[in-house]
């Protein structure tokens, strides 16, 4: 088998962004290992609209954003493999792959970059009480069904979580014909954007239903019926049981990065986002490899999923051109009030670019209004930006200027908090 | 006219009728599911029981542990995930060592070998993530855990091998008594046979008192369970129990054999003898049983939480004679009824043979290879497979990395996966982490292309559980 | 005077617009960060639109439907005759990204386009 110098794990929008950057900064073997039938990853199931504004200034399905992503990767001459499940990754980089042409193969790539995505929370994992009939689904396995084949899940629906597949499914299923009775969402707050909750639910008069959760699931063969409840603090009340028929649940519950290979190889994943703990270069623990996209931490938006991947592949052909010694200096980025989590989640000085600029993405712990978003390394305070709103639904950005990271000589670490 | 029909096909049913199909018999077995393994096999603890538990002198003692001694051959045999984790019940209260203590004795006088009590220290060089309340525990080094799956479809495979014919979706509604032999209705048609065996879990009270005066009552009693993802394995290795206390019975937490952590059982005594849901409050309880034997469980790793129901008989004995000429009762079969089921399956088949007068079948087969599973293979004979059979390259499970070839051969067995569940069960795609949210459409597809049938006939365990309703706009 | 309070759906920031009324028609907007604001709530409170995307059948293909979208925005209230026109058509694979699959859906002169390919199968 041809050996690459390096190889990315998943062919959809991270994974090709990031061989097509690794290719711009003059990497030559490089091979994309595709698990699906097709490249493009969970876009080709996404036929709605709304994608690429940011990148491309321009309302694109998700199918044609990936496709200008793939067309970019025929132009470049860049390899992949479809179908196409890497079964192991070790420390050293070695990967072991399975398909039907080659078989079971070995790879030992000089960088690798995780592109892995992320599954859905199942049912199971929610620990909603009740039966176990046909017609549970979660909202990206309807999306499947109904997009790429054709098929109706069921006709009376229930959503359960108001993240934005479950928005977005609510109107496809409407659409095709299906009645949605309504969208429950457990926090007091919706979980997907705002425009979706317009033009999904409201455009079609589907209500939806916060601070509500699922509490039982009757039926025995077929989905016949869910209770939905009130909840106080996640907690159903008793007495706000309110039965709706129907013969599918749909759960929009939540996205787990899928780091099963990422555990394998030993790289440190971080308790929050479930993703690997990166550093500025969105390399992990184990040196070249690198994470960008769903695998490293759940976006919201596609655009900054390709943004984050193109610098992993950066950063994944740098090291294969240029290695570094391992940094003295290394500055974790603390989770000051109000903020869950950072990626990066530290930043050695030494690999800065003084003339770059390093994104620094998180999410809130709750919805606030009326904060100032403020960034500081060691005392200084290097960034501060006044946001009307902040919810956890969104994932924010702040952009750091590298010399503001270097000036700062004696810094022992950075902080991103909310304040005011 | 049948020599033998069998009434349900679970682990009892099926062990008894590969048992009978070594002497020359026309055998049936009929089942109202669409499949094998649908009722009380297919959910509960998965454990083989060294046989301690069971009082001394019962039936349900000496069934136990005969079939714990003929496991290990049997899963020989039959290619049975089955392994020997040894299992402990541990003690948190000073003053329950005279329980644990007659515990032990009764385990010695039912015969099982090898029993010892561990203290604190050895207990947790056993099992370092024991309780720290735990203060001592009995050991049964000859406890083991099962695919309960597996073991149910490999005895019935094995059977169908031998010539036993399988019925299923035909509910027996009632029973005549012919001069010589029996009359069953089904939902199917008219079944006769010279000997029924009434192997029917929580309905076998049912069949019974239709042919019976002395009535007897099967309680469906529920067991809620949580089933931990594989990340967890090795968290604990023994099967361990709570010594009944003062708080009651506790819940057991177990490694399974393919490496995910059980934990439960509740045990709700329930009116419906169909009613697998799981409810709130028993998920609770197991919730806060679940740390007094084992600290700190992960529970945040539950990727599924399920319910089975136990034929729970009032006197907790295993019913097995023949109450009318020609008519077998294998009822009451609860826990330790896993553990107990090829001793079941040789005492039923005894019984028949005794009634029949059956002879020796020349051509049994005793042996049963499993649906062949390329992870368990060296890279070269994976790769060798590969080529010869490109559908073991496809991987259709990501989360289990369950091949196309597997869930193939998994419908094309005898008796073989109809449905998303019985390929889940034969060949453990989608029983991983997401659940079946990534592959279920391509099971559903890949079974209407072997079977013949269109996409929408696909259920996820028969009946009415059609996955698919329609297409997009047929309604518009 | 009246004052109608929307949610932008022109991008994902989801502005929360107000918009003046006066006889049914908009006088003036607020609360809109760009310019596609402004114009969204002139069209949203007149003549909503939407692009609607859905599947057709396709037969012979490696998939059984495509993807597809109106070429533009279609009035709101002709959603379902979109839909509904969509229903009898059954395409021949393959199909290009961008293929126009209908001239002139619900009697307006707007375009359906496959938004996927499909190769034959």
């Amino acid at each position: 088998m041809k050996e690459y110098d390096l190889v990315v794990i998943g062919g959809g929008p991270a994974g090709l962004a990031a061989a097509i950057a690794a290719r711009d900064a003059g990497i030559q073997d490089i091979l994309i290992l595709e698990r699906d039938r097709e490249l493009g990853g969970i876009l080709n199931q996404c036929i709605h609209n709304g994608f690429g504004l940011h990148t491309f200034r321009k309302e694109l399905t998700g199918p044609e954003y990936a496709d200008r992503f793939v067309q970019k990767v025929i132009e470049k001459e860049i390899e992949y493999k479809l179908d196409t499940m890497v079964l192991a990754l070790d420390a050293d980089k070695t990967l072991t792959a399975v398909n039907r042409e080659a078989g079971l193969f070995q790879l030992h790539p000089k960088a690798v970059v995780l592109a892995m995505g992320c599954r859905e929370r199942p049912r199971g994992a929610l620990n909603i009480p009740g039966s176990r009939p046909a017609g549970i689904y979660t909202a990206g396995t309807a999306q499947r069904l109904v997009n790429m084949e054709g098929y109706l899940p069921g006709r009376k629906v229930v959503i359960l979580g108001s993240g934005d597949i479950g928005l977005i499914m609510a109107r496809r299923m409407t659409l095709e014909g299906a009645e949605v009775r309504a969208v429950a969402e457990l926090m007091p707050y919706s979980g997907g954007l705002k425009r979706n909750i317009v033009q999904c639910l409201d455009d079609y008069g589907i209500p939806l239903l916060l601070s509500h959760t699922v509490v039982d699931i009757q039926g025995k063969d077929r989905v016949e019926g869910v209770t939905i409840a009130q909840v106080d603090h996640g907690k159903p009340i008793p007495g706000t049981e309110v039965c709706y028929e129907c013969d599918t649940l749909l759960l929009s519950c939540g996205l787990i990065p899928e780091n099963e290979l990422s555990i394998g190889a030993g790289i440190k994943l971080n308790t929050v986002t479930n993703g690997p703990v990166v550093n500025e270069s969105l390399e992990t623990s184990v040196p070249g490899i690198f994470a960008a996209g769903n695998v490293l931490h759940v976006h919201d938006l596609v655009d900054y999923v390709c943004e984050e991947a193109a610098s992993a592949g950066y950063h994944a052909a740098e090291y294969i051109l240029r290695p570094v010694q391992e940094a003295a200096t290394v500055l974790p980025i603390l989770c000051g009030s109000g903020i869950r989590y950072t990626v990066p989640a530290c930043i050695r000085p030494e690999a800065l670019e003084s003339e770059g600029k390093v994104n620094i993405r998180f999410r809130v712990d709750n919805l606030y209004e009326k904060k100032k978003i403020t960034g500081y390394v060691g005392d200084t305070l290097i960034f501060n930006r006044y946001r009307k709103v902040v919810a956890p639904g969104e994932m924010e950005t702040i952009q750091i200027r590298c010399k503001d990271i270097l000036s700062c000589s004696d810094a022992k670490d950075i902080t991103v908090k909310l304040e005011g | 006219m049948y020599d033998v029909v069998i009434i349900g096909a679970g682990v009892s049913g099926c062990a008894i009728a590969r048992e009978i199909s070594k002497k020359t018999a026309k055998i049936l077995v009929v089942d109202r599911e669409e499949d094998v393994c649908c009722g009380t096999s297919k959910a509960n603890s998965a454990i083989i029981h060294a046989g301690y538990d069971a009082k001394h002198g019962s039936l349900m003692a000496k069934l136990n542990v005969q079939g714990s001694r003929m496991m290990p051959q049997l899963a020989r045999d039959l290619d049975i995930p089955y392994r020997r984790n040894g299992s402990l019940v541990v003690m948190i209260n000073e003053e329950d060592r005279p329980a644990l203590m007659k515990l032990y004795e009764n385990g010695v006088a039912n015969g099982v070998e090898d029993l010892q009590i561990v203290e604190r220290e050895a207990l947790r060089q056993l099992e370092p993530n024991i309780s720290e309340d735990a203060i001592a525990a009995l050991y049964a080094p000859m406890g083991a855990i099962v695919c309960p799956f597996t073991m149910t479809y490999a005895l019935a495979e094995n059977a169908a091998t031998n010539g036993v014919e399988f019925r299923f979706n035909t509910e027996v509604t009632g029973i005549e008594a012919l001069e010589h032999g029996w009359k069953l209705q089904t939902g199917t048609g008219e079944i006769k046979s010279k000997v029924v065996v009434n192997a029917a879990g929580v309905y076998a009270d049912k069949f019974h008192n239709m042919v019976s005066e002395e009535k007897i009552t099967i309680t469906p009693r529920r067991g809620d369970y949580f089933l931990l993802d594989r990340s967890t394995e090795g968290y604990v290795h023994q099967t361990v129990f709570q010594l009944p206390g003062k708080k009651g019975k506790g819940v057991l937490v177990a490694p399974t054999v393919h490496g995910n952590i059980i934990i439960g059982p509740t045990a709700i005594d329930i009116q419906e003898k169909d009613q697998t849901a799981t409810t709130q409050e028993g998920l609770d309880q197991i919730r806060a049983k679940c740390g007094d034997a084992v600290k700190n469980l992960p529970l945040r790793q539950t990727i599924t939480s399920f319910a089975g129901l136990r034929a729970h008989e009032s006197n907790h004995e295993f019913i097995i004679k023949e109450v009318k000429p020609g008519f077998v009762d294998c009822a009451g079969i609860e826990s330790p009824g896993l553990s107990s089921a090829p001793a079941i399956g040789v005492m039923v088949a005894d019984i028949v043979t005794q009634i029949l007068h059956l002879e020796e079948n020349k051509s049994f087969c005793g042996t049963r290879r499993g649906i062949l599973n390329p992870q368990m293979l060296s890279f070269e004979d994976r790769n060798r497979l590969i080529r010869e059979n490109p559908a073991y390259g496809t991987i259709i499970c990501r989360c289990e990395k369950v091949t196309e070839g597997e869930i193939v051969d998994a419908i094309h067995r005898v008796p073989g996966a109809r449905s998303v569940d019985g390929v889940k069960r034969r060949t453990r795609a989608g029983m991983g982490r997401c659940q079946g949210g990534f592959c279920s459409p391509r099971v559903i597809e890949i079974l209407s292309r072997e079977l013949g049938i269109p996409m929408e006939a696909i259920t996820k365990s028969g009946g009415n559980s059609r996955l698919i309703v329609g297409t997009n706009k047929d309604r518009l | 005077m009246e004052i109608k309070h929307l949610t932008c759906i022109c991008c994902p920031l989801g502005c929360q617009l107000h918009a003046e009324m006066q006889e049914g028609r908009v006088v003036s907007v607020s609360g809109n960060t760009c310019k596609n604001g402004d114009q969204y709530a002139r069209k949203e409170l007149t003549a909503p639109t939407r692009i609607v995307t859905t599947t057709v059948r396709v037969r012979g293909g490696i998939r059984p439907v495509v993807s597809v979208k109106t070429a533009c925005d279609v009035p709101k209230e002709k959603i379902f005759e979109c839909m509904k026109e969509l229903k009898s058509i059954e395409l021949e694979a393959p199909i290009v990204m961008g293929q126009t699959i209908l001239h002139g859906i619900a009697g307006t002169s707007i375009d359906v386009v496959a938004t996927s390919a499909i190769r034959k199968g």
